[in-house]
């Protein structure tokens, strides 16, 4: 009896050290399966073309990291010759022209759908949201055509002002606008000072929190951007990352200097990465209130 | 909620939305516009002519192998993908929701792959599987004697392909299905508990019903996702190979526009993929108002 009691204690002590080991092995998992890839790129950036073209690569960190590094940044690969500076630029100038855009517009339209009563609000608000309904990716070709006529190839503002409508801002902005109380609207008039007065000294200030989380969403999605940039980009100096790495990447696999590409897709990856672990509470609520 | 207290000015509204309108016409409307209206003609892309055919390019289309057999791939991709990252991430969300120790560590290395660009997920993954210089294409044809050849074999670059946009997914599905996961009462699985409910009855019966909206909005962004944001995928490491049988359909308006110059048929398979995400969106809003509820 005595021995069975034991036996069974010691399988129910078992079976609670698989119960709370078990999500740490599989999280493990998950996280190994995120890690891995990004530690073969990561090493691949710190060899020489040929050891990488031997095949196989050796897995630990070589040698070479700082002249790899320095050769993308400052140089970039002989088959394309724009250095990762250059691009990174090009790439910060989008995200940020793109998420800044965004908000400061949505935040304008969003304060005189909320604040004023005009004719045209409705179909103003209909508008925007049928933007949801047309992505780039299945206007390719007309939109190409509408740049191409307005002189914006390779410009910045080719870049940057067909992603800066946003459907999903302003409606945030709405929602955040019509849960502020309306006193302190009548107040601001009381006190004398004018619809833009109130704009800029009481409603924005208010709005932090929710400008923040979309800028974190904005500046990854305006970072990430690759179809549109592909689309009007043709002279090397305007060049984002993403575009960079295709390039950099395309041709026989023997003339690929997978380091630098290698060591330029890991560069790419950190303003973005960065913004998120920074800003993650506001990330996490932008994306979970806004998206929804 | 009440209304919003209403300022006075005729004009000033106008001059406020004016930015955004400019920009819907000019970059969103007026392209969409063009698209369906070049969809109705034949263009030869070096002069300007235009030739008013009528639905040929459509019918074109709808007569083409290649666009349904580009039709049916896109389907089972986004299939496939949907399916993988959601299972995965709604088992990894399921985890790192317990009470254990270092949870916030895990959710951190979990969320920050968010960041990474479609693009990037198919330059990691095709160096990672290159014939001849990937760790893991030597792995596979070395140890496990694998013909590892994506480029020529329509199977392998399925399977390349999804696995890059699964992985690169996962991490927006682990943020949303964690969120739905930390609203759902402590108190009510608790008191499942202790009516002796078994973990897996536990999470049918209370915890898979009330995560319903989050896996609705899931299963329609996912969907979204792989037919038409996965382009760069497509584009970085197979370009459609072998053949054209990865091409999806995003991936055909690109090429047959861009690299074709075919405009009329581009536009036409443009407008089809507008009636596509117009059905979705909608199809989402009538669900999130009914609020697929448990």
């Amino acid at each position: 009896m005595a021995e069975l009691t034991h036996k069974s204690n010691k399988a129910a002590h078992r079976a609670k050290l698989i119960r709370r080991t078990f999500p740490h092995i599989m999280l493990w998992i998950g996280i190994a399966i995120i890690v891995f890839p990004i530690y073969f790129i990561f090493s691949a950036s710190s060899h020489t073309s040929a050891e990488i073209l031997a095949a196989p690569m050796p897995l630990n960190i070589g040698p070479h990291l700082i002249e790899n590094y320095r050769q993308a940044l400052f140089e970039g690969t002989k088959n394309m010759g724009t250095p990762v500076l250059t691009m990174m630029k090009n790439s910060l100038i989008m995200a940020l022209g793109i998420s800044i855009g965004k908000i400061v517009i949505s935040l304008m339209a969003a304060f005189a759908i909320v604040y004023f009563k005009f004719p045209l609000r409705n179909f103003c608000f209909w508008t925007i949201f049928i933007t949801l309904m047309l992505p780039v990716e299945v206007r390719i070709m007309p939109t190409y055509k509408v740049i191409s006529d307005l002189g914006m190839l390779n410009t910045y503002a080719g870049l940057i002002l067909p992603m800066i409508v946003s459907a999903t801002a302003v409606f945030l902005f709405r929602q955040f606008f019509m849960s502020i109380p309306r006193e302190i609207a009548e107040a601001s008039q009381i006190d004398g000072a004018t619809p833009m007065e109130f704009f800029s000294h009481i409603l924005v200030p208010m709005t932090r929190t929710p400008v923040a989380a979309m800028f974190v969403i904005q500046f990854i999605y305006g970072w990430n951007q690759y179809l549109w940039p592909l689309l009007i980009t043709t002279k090397p100096e305007f060049y984002t990352l993403l575009i960079g790495i295709n390039r950099m990447m395309s041709g026989a696999d023997v003339q690929i200097e997978w380091q630098i590409a290698m060591a330029t897709t890991l560069l790419a990856m950190l303003p973005p990465v960065l913004v998120v672990v920074i800003m993650q509470k506001q990330f996490i609520a932008g994306m979970t209130e806004t998206e929804k | 909620m009440s209304k919003q207290y209403e300022f006075k000015a005729p004009i000033l509204p106008y001059i406020l939305v004016l930015p955004q309108m400019v920009i819907v016409f000019i970059f969103f409307f007026w392209p969409a516009a063009q698209a369906i209206l070049q969809s109705f003609y034949l263009q030869d892309p070096f002069g300007g002519k235009m030739i008013f055919v009528g639905f040929q390019n459509y019918a074109r289309l709808l007569v083409d192998p290649d666009y349904w057999q580009s039709f049916t791939v896109s389907t089972a991709f986004a299939v496939c993908i949907t399916v993988g990252a959601m299972t995965i991430s709604l088992f990894l969300a399921i985890q790192a929701n317990k009470k254990i120790r270092f949870a916030s560590f895990y959710k951190t290395m979990l969320i920050w792959p968010y960041a990474v660009s479609t693009l990037v997920a198919g330059a990691i993954w095709l160096f990672m599987f290159n014939p001849n210089v990937g760790v893991i294409a030597y792995v596979l044809k070395h140890t496990f004697h694998v013909d590892w050849q994506y480029l020529l074999n329509f199977n392998q670059a399925f399977l390349l392909l999804t696995l890059a946009a699964t992985w690169k997914q996962l991490a927006y599905n682990f943020v949303f299905f964690l969120a739905g996961l930390q609203s759902v009462p402590a108190a009510l699985i608790e008191a499942a508990e202790i009516d002796g409910a078994s973990p897996s009855t536990r999470f049918w019966k209370i915890i898979f019903p009330m995560l319903s909206p989050t896996t609705f909005y899931l299963l329609v962004m996912n969907l979204v996702y792989g037919f038409f944001e996965t382009f760069p995928i497509i584009h970085q490491i197979t370009q459609g190979a072998p053949g054209k049988s990865t091409g999806i359909l995003v991936y055909k308006v690109w090429r047959d526009g861009v690299i074709n110059l075919d405009l009329g048929s581009s536009a036409a398979q443009s407008v089809i993929l507008m009636l596509m995400v117009i059905l979705l969106t909608v199809f989402q809003f009538r669900f999130i108002e009914r609020r697929v509820t448990y």
